[in-house]
């Protein structure tokens, strides 16, 4: 492996960076979806991710549904769940602190990784590519067609994300319910709505970063807990509640574990990953591209 | 057009309302007038259905409003824009503006978004100037106007305006009241509750002076102007 070169070394961790980054930059903008509706941090988060990747593999291997159909029906499951703990667990619990419905999330993410270690048992399991695993190379880099799916899926729902929230009145109900919930109902909003479509959309985005990950990296029941703190770490990193923050920040998370992985050791790569958030965050709190005006109007 | 009987509220556990009447007639100015913690925010959070813990009774219009909700008070015609300056601070002043008319983009109809975000322009120019600026970053006097601006987008029959002065320069309570005499000379019925009490009975025909959650007078607004007891609580002379 000797003439295999640094230069191709380094583009296959940027690729591998690159991939994995996405995934967590979809988590970060779970994470910021419902923080912006709700001011919650939904710690379920990397639990939707969990069942979208297992949900998938079900239906797949065990159902024998074509690929696109199965991933419009796990969809439909997962933002089922998150409708779910919004009615049943959030819902009720109506006019408390922000504090207590945050550890609430705590609960149910333990709740859904039981429940899926009873469903799923302990083994990790495979997903077959979306298109095939034959290699392509890029720059003497070798990259398995997943690659080019997770980065596609990535950069459209960003757009469609960013269209959502910039462009509709739905999505700017959404961000008013989160700034200042009298004055939402005020202008007619219903906040509850808005609060019950946060997780929803929040769910069935996990589900998409579930099953387009799946098939590169295997999953098993407790594997949310790890990618809810990588995808949070996006969302901090890139300033809670920016969309296009989580995206940069997911993206560098992943490039320095990636490198860190490759050229030091693959055992300091989340030390790595999570140092440099931490660094960030004493150089500037609010996040990368955080406004510092914008997070003193903010609770966390 | 509003008639409140035997209003009793509770806020935060407290009995804030202890039995108001109210009747507001159209096409006025109507003010309520009171010390701080006399119960007039909570007589309006109670109007508007943001207080649910009442009893009494709140008839809008001929139609028993007391258990609605919000929105479905505001989709009546009764908009309040609220005290302290509650704009959607993270948003645009346009899209403060927008969602003020959130009930006419339900039902898309988006004509007469425009005409009303022109007419709250020729009224608040500066808003215009400052379309693309974070709610958050205008200045005091700026928000209080985004805030009436963006009830007004309700194109509500009935507005409501709590303390619209509070915390004003001079020139900007000056330019606030012009513009309710205006929005009231187009046909708006205006419900204004002031601590400034000399400005909000000079703009008002009618009004009530609140004590401790009951009305403990109330009559034409230049017959209270010159009544001794209230020169004496509330106008400082």
């Amino acid at each position: 492996m000797e003439n295999y070169g640094l230069i191709n070394q380094l583009a296959q961790y940027l690729i591998t960076g690159i991939t994995v980054g996405s995934i967590y930059a979809i988590v970060g903008i779970g994470f910021n979806i419902i923080y912006n509706a709700t001011e919650i941090i939904n710690f379920a988060q990397g639990e939707f991710v969990m069942l979208g990747g297992l949900v998938m593999v079900t239906l797949v291997h065990t159902v024998h549904l074509p690929m696109p159909l199965a991933f419009l029906i796990t969809i439909a499951i997962v933002t089922l769940v998150g409708l779910l703990m919004e009615r049943l667990a959030i819902f009720p619990l109506k006019e408390t602190s922000v504090m207590r419905l945050v550890i609430m999330t705590i609960a149910l993410s333990i709740l859904i990784k039981g429940l899926a270690m009873f469903v799923w048992g302990k083994n990790s399991f495979a997903l077959k590519p979306f298109s095939g695993d034959t290699p392509l190379s890029l720059l003497g880099a070798s990259i398995v067609p997943q690659t080019l799916w997770i980065i596609g899926i990535t950069v459209l729902l960003v757009v469609l994300l960013s269209l959502f929230f910039g462009r509709t009145i739905i999505g700017k109900a959404m961000s008013a319910c989160a700034d200042n919930l009298e004055a939402a109902s005020l202008v007619g909003i219903n906040a509850q709505r808005m609060v019950m479509l946060s997780f929803m959309l929040s769910a069935g985005l996990g589900a998409v970063a579930g099953m387009i990950i799946t098939p590169m990296a295997l999953m098993e029941y407790d594997r949310g807990a790890m990618l809810a703190l990588k995808g949070f770490g996006a969302c901090i990193l890139g300033g809670l509640g920016n969309f296009y923050g989580a995206v940069v920040a997911g993206i560098l998370l992943g490039l320095i574990e990636s490198y860190g992985a490759g050229l030091i050791s693959s055992g300091y790569k989340d030390a790595l990953a999570l140092g440099a958030l931490l660094l960030v965050l004493f150089i500037k709190p609010s996040g990368l591209l955080g406004s510092a005006e914008a997070s003193k109007l903010k609770k966390f | 057009m509003l008639e409140v009987t035997n209003l009793k509220a509770y806020y935060g556990g407290i009995q804030a309302l202890k039995g108001v009447n109210l009747s507001i007639k159209e096409g006025g100015i109507v003010t309520i007038i009171g010390a701080n913690g006399a119960g007039k925010t909570t007589l309006l959070k109670s109007i508007s259905g943001l207080i649910r813990s009442k009893e009494g009774r709140i008839v809008f219009q001929d139609q028993e409003i007391t258990k609605f909700l919000p929105r479905q008070i505001v989709s009546l015609g009764i908009a309040l824009a609220p005290e302290g300056r509650q704009v959607f601070a993270s948003l645009s002043v346009e899209d403060n503006l927008n969602l003020g008319a959130y009930l006419y983009y339900r039902r898309k109809n988006r004509s007469k978004i425009r005409t009303l975000k022109e007419e709250v322009f020729e009224l608040f120019p500066v808003l215009k100037e400052r379309l693309s600026q974070l709610a958050g970053t205008l200045s005091g006097g700026e928000q209080q106007m985004l805030s009436i601006a963006r009830a007004m987008m309700v194109r509500p029959k009935l507005l409501i305006l709590d303390e619209p002065s509070m915390g004003l320069a001079p020139l900007f309570v000056l330019e606030i009241f012009k513009v309710l005499e205006r929005l009231n000379q187009r046909g708006t019925t205006i419900l204004l509750v002031e601590q400034n009490a000399r400005a909000a009975l000079r703009v008002a025909q009618y009004g009530y002076v609140l004590e401790t959650g009951i009305v403990i007078l109330e009559g034409q607004a230049h017959k209270l102007l010159v009544n001794e007891k209230i020169k004496k609580a509330y106008l400082g002379d």
